[in-house]
């Protein structure tokens, strides 16, 4: 099954809309609650970064019996250094920008500790591509 | 089969006149109409008797233990909410209104909240361990911790595993009885309840710990006894409070909203009352939106437990009073009076409950894959249904409706807007649109003599 959003840059007070519509899915389904969990913070992050940092994005989410997958395709600045934009604590924001309790440099480095998988594609100038897929079987598996 | 919940609402179907308010107002979308009359979804309802408030002719009641067993005791205790008091117009006295319960023949009267102070020192102590996973939600309101486990069960790693202040109370009691040489077997303990979310607690707990309590008795039927027993003056003013002590400001403020959280240390803690709100702020916190929040204290209630549907008066006027008497220079700022702290440990040791279950009720399938084909088929009803959410189909919204379509619980054609169209293109007789509404709503809806008579007395 497939659903797509569309999600637009700068507009924060509707930031979040996608994910809450992806976790009313999940729980339709029936996902494991910690599993929803773990997607939802990811891809709230995520959606997130698009607000943030792009002009506008398209979320495409694909379900199947075992696994979800999501990816976010946004025309953006991109990154231009993803490697350092994985490591903890690496960001390139402004003092005073980290000073108000944004960008420490976690945003990357969290949605790979709740996902099991995640893949960054970036073109600096053209936009980002963030793949990310949880598998439903193993609940037991901790968050990082 | 999985074992229900239990409930402490119950529909009279001789007096309801299947208006379906009830099914409109309801935060988790449990009943629905069929056959002219609610059909509660057992596993979906929180009891947090919204659709009792909803109701025009009251055909909704809470059930209640008889008042007559606590005679069955020799030593009949009653566990009172201190908003109990604050419930009677402000000249009828407290002294008044404690001696018509002991006329009624209660040998003591403890107020719920004088477990309280323990009960602070315990939220203190996990709101600090940071192996508990933040924030900290209270579990004081037992329909909230319902909502949790059927709407956020992501969320239930948070929830507060400790008893409630009326089993922490009654395990002092008990105790303290006993060691004053009460017979066991003579102590009736008797809950005064404010809800029917709270009844429902003590039939089937929180955490599946037993509760501690004999009985129960609803807030408005003790508050019309009392009011009676002082209106006809047939009761003696006592002068002994003897096991009636002041309890702590921060226990009587304890079941208003901020009750909790008024005392905590530092840290940030929120206070959110009403269903509603609670739901949409809970949507944030599974979003992880909601970053370093120490506690929340969550009530179902609009005014927490002043607002309790078995509180007869209003619930602005009550939070005021409760107040005004929190506020008395007699109560004791420092809980160091109380003497249920001399328990203290005791009571520590036995405060924590079992593990909560989720009971996702949104799940479509226990199979994931039959899941997501039927919410598929479910989103393709849906996008062919108006929208309107008129509830003529029986159900409260389209889209519930589709769902319980897909999982062979209703017909399509329940939709008054699929039956017209069916209608005009011949597709459906005149005569099969009656009866599927007359499955729905009953014969009497469609029968023009039958319909006068359901005229409610009011305009």
């Amino acid at each position: 099954m497939n659903f797509e959003y569309k999600v637009e840059g700068g507009d924060f007070s509707n930031a979040g809309s996608t994910s809450s519509a992806v976790k009313r899915i999940m729980k339709q389904i029936g996902v494991d609650p910690s599993i929803v969990k773990r997607t939802v913070v990811a891809l709230y992050e995520a959606e997130v970064n698009i607000v943030a940092h792009a002009y506008r994005g398209v979320i495409s989410v694909d379900l199947d019996e075992d696994k979800i997958r999501i990816v976010l395709d946004d025309e953006g600045p991109g990154i231009p250094d993803i490697a350092q934009a994985m490591v903890k604590g690496y960001s390139t924001a402004s003092p005073e920008v980290r000073e108000m309790g944004f960008g420490a440099g976690m945003g990357l480095p969290n949605m790979q500790s709740n996902m099991d998988e995640l893949k960054v594609d970036s073109v600096v100038g053209k936009g980002t591509r963030v793949e990310m897929v949880n598998y439903f079987s193993h609940p037991e598996q901790t968050q990082a | 089969m999985e074992e229900t919940f239990h409930h402490a609402l119950k529909f009279k179907t001789d007096l309801c006149i299947g208006c379906s308010h009830c099914t409109g107002v309801c935060p988790t979308g449990a009943i629905h109409v069929e056959g002219g009359h609610p059909v509660l979804e057992p596993n979906r309802c929180i009891d947090c008797g919204h659709c009792y408030q909803a109701c025009p002719v009251n055909a909704i009641y809470i059930e209640q233990d008889d008042f007559q067993t606590i005679y069955n005791y020799a030593c009949p205790v009653i566990l009172l909410p201190s908003t109990f008091s604050a419930q009677f117009p402000e000249k009828i006295s407290q002294r008044a209104i404690l001696s018509a319960i002991y006329h009624l023949g209660f040998k003591y009267i403890y107020e719920v909240e004088k477990s309280v102070d323990v009960l602070h020192e315990v939220i203190c102590e996990r709101i600090k361990d940071r192996d508990v996973e933040h924030p900290v939600i209270s579990t004081f309101c037992p329909a909230v911790v319902r909502l949790i486990q059927v709407k956020f069960p992501s969320l239930i790693p948070n929830l507060l595993l400790v008893r409630p202040p009326m089993d922490i109370t009654s395990l002092y009691i008990r105790k303290n009885l006993t060691d004053r040489g009460v017979p066991p077997e003579d102590i009736g303990i008797f809950y005064v309840a404010p809800c029917a979310a709270k009844i429902a607690a003590i039939k089937s707990p929180v955490g599946e710990t037993k509760a501690q309590t004999d009985g129960v008795i609803n807030m408005n039927y003790l508050y019309n006894k009392v009011f009676r027993v002082i209106k006809q003056g047939e009761y003696q003013l006592r002068d002994d409070e003897f096991d009636f002590h002041p309890i702590s400001r921060r226990s009587l403020l304890w079941t208003m909203t901020g009750g909790e959280i008024n005392d905590l240390p530092q840290g940030r803690n929120l206070a959110i009352d009403d269903i509603d709100n609670v739901s949409e702020f809970l949507e944030k916190v599974e979003n992880g939106d909601v970053e370093g929040v120490d506690y929340l204290e969550l009530r179902a209630c609009d005014e927490s437990c002043a607002g309790g549907i078995l509180c007869g008066s209003n619930r602005f006027l009550v939070a005021e009073r409760q107040k005004k008497r929190a506020a008395q220079k007699s109560v004791k700022v420092s809980p160091k009076e109380n003497r249920l702290l001399t328990y203290k440990e005791y009571l520590k040791d036995n405060i924590s409950v079992g593990k909560v279950e989720p009971r996702s009720m949104d799940k479509l399938d226990e199979d994931i894959g039959v899941a997501m084909r039927k919410m598929k088929k479910s989103f393709e009803l849906n996008s062919n249904l108006p929208q309107v959410d008129c509830r003529i189909c029986g159900y409260q919204s389209c889209k519930a409706l589709s769902d319980a379509v897909v999982n062979g619980q209703a017909d399509i054609r329940q939709c008054i807007f699929v039956q017209r169209i069916m209608e005009l293109t011949d597709k459906m007789s005149t005569a099969e649109s009656i009866r599927l509404q007359r499955n729905i709503w009953g014969d009497q809806k469609l029968d023009k003599d039958s319909l006068k008579g359901m005229a409610i007395n009011e305009l």
